[in-house]
């Protein structure tokens, strides 16, 4: 194909490295999971054109590699924010209001069921269900930190705090 | 080879040898218990759970006596094992079919009265077999939008029930993938990467997705009401011109025996619809036969790029241009014989019939889907920028028309063509057949090569059901011996297979030919729905039945054919005007694959 528009460095840097991940897994299709994996530890999803150069570096179709890509719960096709909260939604967790917590935060970040991801790309808003923390229902996990027994104040009081660290930085 | 055990069905011993499942021994025995998911030709999917059957499988028990393990399973995914017990039919097994099939319509648009597929319908079929009256569950998707991107093909989720056909047609048949499952669950789906349209991905236009389909959720793209629209507006000059193995296939629509030829029947209903002139492909397909085979003499006497490569398939040639670019070399330039015959049509029938070429509409009716898709390819357009073919429809489409008028086709009269154009000869009705190019282009060859008649017209060892078909003919070439080979193959996983023997040095041969569909044309996915391999041999053995019913058995000896490049085509085939108007170039396509 021919390069209308000269690549980036960053663009460049990016697709070696999604080689040198392939390259690593032997460019080998049974190793496709794991190979989505890394490529989403790295980029934090799983991003259109690296699924194309999945496609073409494993010589499998495209349509199967978003087949698995969508098939999984643990991959995700839009990108993530800086700051990834999870909200649990297991049974536990629902009675005792769970859903309270992120309408909470669906209002101050302006977040939906559709758009998960905040426009200045620094939360995202997940849905998990049940973390197996039942007893401290409802249980909100905001960065790997888990708070038990969570309320809507304590995820604004999290959010203000998380903004102030962002912007003092 | 391998000896016979036996199970029983619903009380009856049958014999089993290499059956792959329960489910052909049961329906060996007579009995066709309803199946979705489940066609012989493709791998086993086992989703549908329609074939599911009561097998009591024997063990020995620790006394060395005989006990039984009883489970309703899948037949099309349990192995036939000897002395088992199979029911079809039992309370319990009724009772799980018709709640499947209930579950199935509740996640359907049941549309039927405005789908393409009612009346061959298999959900529709099977709900009905089943005495599924009412559906208890609710319907509660919101109904998704429909992909009507490509022009050969329809998508629609709603009335997919995943029964996963198309996905292995694609994948197996044609090595295409264009389409595949996305999501799990209810969120589950059919669809091409990304969830985007067909017309974005790599398919390749055969529609084979649409033949294997059960439901209406891939339908082969309808374009009757332009058909229509041109014969009742009175500035057109409606002409058609009619593809071989059509007449193979029609009458099936009519309740006539697959693989009878229902040429004068169908010329006579096109009469009744209003076409002004009615022509025939085949004429075509000996012009294509006068120049491939004239392009293949060339190419081996001057040294050119061999093995070639047939172009008559369109779905072929895409699939060449998207997934081996570097095999273009290979691919005979000549058009299909529907873009040569528009061509032609386009230039010389104005002068010809007394009209402007503007008010010239030409109707091509075709087994093929891809053909839609060929026809609206830019570089067939006229000078003004109109297509050479204004529409294609195809033999299912035309069976339409033939119902919606009330005629009763089964009893018409016979009648013919209209000269000259409407004038083919059995070399070019063979086209419709696997093999039936190279045949024909053998036939022209070995004349046209050696300098005398061809005795024995009949290449057998190109006819047939098989994927792969070889043959060797020794001809004489400047004096020298050579052995021409040949490769038919059908299925384009399978062309694909032949294209990397030959690469790799494996294969060696001169003249390849492909069709992506099961058996050439005659099962293209535009023919009527339902195809199987009996059907598809029927369709065969009808078609060099009447080959060798034919006067005109050879594409050399086709005298309209011949007048017509006198007069318009440069005396000769591979002269400068036949460049002009019935070859083309071929462009690798950027799509991921």
């Amino acid at each position: 194909m021919q390069e209308t528009i000269e690549k980036s460095q960053e663009t460049l840097d990016r697709e070696n490295a999604i080689k040198q991940i392939l390259a690593n897994n032997n460019n080998d299709p049974s190793r496709l999971i794991p190979i989505l994996q890394q490529i989403q530890e790295m980029d934090k999803y799983l991003s259109r054109d690296a699924i194309e150069m999945v496609a073409v570096g494993l010589d499998i179709p495209v349509s199967h590699i978003y087949g698995v890509a969508t098939f999984y719960a643990h991959f995700t096709l839009n990108p993530k924010g800086k700051h990834i909260i999870r909200i649990c939604d297991g049974t536990a967790c629902h009675v005792k209001k769970s859903m309270g917590i992120c309408e909470k935060l669906y209002e101050k970040l302006g977040l939906s069921d559709e758009q998960r991801t905040s426009s200045d790309l620094l939360f995202t808003v997940d849905i998990v269900y049940c973390l197996g923390a039942c007893g401290l229902a409802p249980v909100m996990v905001v960065d790997d930190v888990v708070y038990g027994q969570a309320t809507p104040a304590l995820a604004a009081e999290l959010i203000d705090k998380i903004r102030a660290e962002e912007s003092a930085a | 080879m391998s000896d016979v055990k036996k199970l029983t069905v619903n009380g009856i011993e049958v014999e089993f040898t290499t059956e792959r499942n329960i489910l052909e021994v049961v329906r060996k025995a007579g009995i066709n218990i309803p199946t979705f998911c489940y066609k012989s030709e493709l791998s086993i999917f086992g989703a549908c759970r329609m074939c599911v059957c009561e097998v009591s499988t024997p063990f020995k028990t620790k006394d060395g006596s005989i006990a039984y393990r009883t489970m309703p399973m899948a037949a099309c995914s349990t192995a036939p094992e000897d002395g088992m017990i199979v029911k079809t039919d039992t309370a319990e097994l009724r009772k799980m079919r018709k709640i499947a099939v209930e579950l199935l319509l509740a996640n359907h648009n049941v549309d039927c009265p405005n789908c393409v597929r009612s009346a061959d319908c298999e959900l529709q079929d099977v709900a009905r077999r089943l005495g599924v009256t009412e559906v208890r569950y609710s319907q509660k998707k919101e109904l998704e939008p429909i992909d009507d991107s490509s022009p050969s093909i329809v998508r629609d989720p709603n009335k997919c029930i995943l029964c996963g056909d198309c996905v292995r047609v694609c994948r197996e048949l044609q090595g295409v993938s264009a389409i595949d499952f996305l999501r799990r669950g209810s969120h589950a789906k059919v669809a091409p990467a990304f969830d985007g349209k067909l017309a974005d991905s790599c398919c390749v236009n055969c529609g084979q997705c649409a033949a294997v389909c059960p439901t209406g959720a891939i339908t082969v793209k309808q374009d009757i009401p332009k058909v229509w629209d041109a014969l009742y507006d009175k500035t057109k000059t409606v002409v058609v011109q009619i593809a071989p193995s059509v007449r193979m296939a029609l009458g099936e629509e009519f309740g006539l025996v697959p693989g009878t030829n229902v040429e004068g029947k169908m010329v006579t209903a096109l009469r009744l619809m209003g076409f002004k002139h009615i022509y025939d492909t085949d004429f075509a397909a000996d012009m294509t036969i006068w120049e491939e085979a004239t392009e293949f003499k060339t190419r081996v006497l001057t040294g050119g790029v061999l093995p070639m490569f047939t172009s008559c398939c369109p779905a072929w040639i895409k699939y060449a241009e998207t997934f081996i670019p570097d095999m273009l070399p290979h691919l005979s330039t000549c058009r299909s014989p529907q873009a040569m015959f528009s061509s032609v049509a386009k230039k010389t029938l104005p002068a010809e019939l007394g009209c402007e070429q503007k008010d010239l509409f030409l109707v091509s009716i075709m087994p093929c889907t891809a053909k839609k898709m060929e026809a609206g390819l830019e570089k067939f357009n006229e000078a003004d920028g109109t297509p050479e073919t204004d529409v294609v429809i195809t033999t299912s489409e035309f069976a339409r028309m033939i119902k919606s008028m009330g005629i009763d086709f089964a009893s018409l009269p016979e009648t013919d063509f209209d000269k000259p154009m409407g004038f083919g000869s059995s070399a070019g009705l063979i086209f419709g057949a696997s093999g039936g190019v190279m045949e024909a282009a053998l036939r022209y060859a070995y004349e046209d090569i050696m300098g005398k008649k061809l005795e024995n017209i009949n290449f057998t060892a190109v006819r047939g059901m098989d994927e792969v078909k070889e043959a060797a003919v020794p001809l004489t070439i400047n004096g020298a011996e050579v052995v021409v080979k040949v490769v038919v193959v059908y299925g384009l996983a399978k062309a694909r297979e032949v294209v990397e023997a030959i690469k790799a040095g494996k294969l060696e041969c001169h003249f390849v030919e492909v069709m992506a569909c099961p058996g050439g044309c005659i099962s293209g996915a535009g023919q009527p729905i339902g195809a199987n391999r009996a059907k598809r041999e029927a369709r065969q053995a009808g078609t060099y039945t009447s080959d060798a019913a034919a006067k005109v058995q050879k594409s050399q000896d086709n005298v309209p054919l011949a007048e017509c490049y006198q007069k318009n085509l440069g005396g000769a085939p591979n002269s400068h005007e036949a460049h002009t108007l019935l070859h083309t170039i071929y462009n690798k396509r950027d799509v991921v694959k």
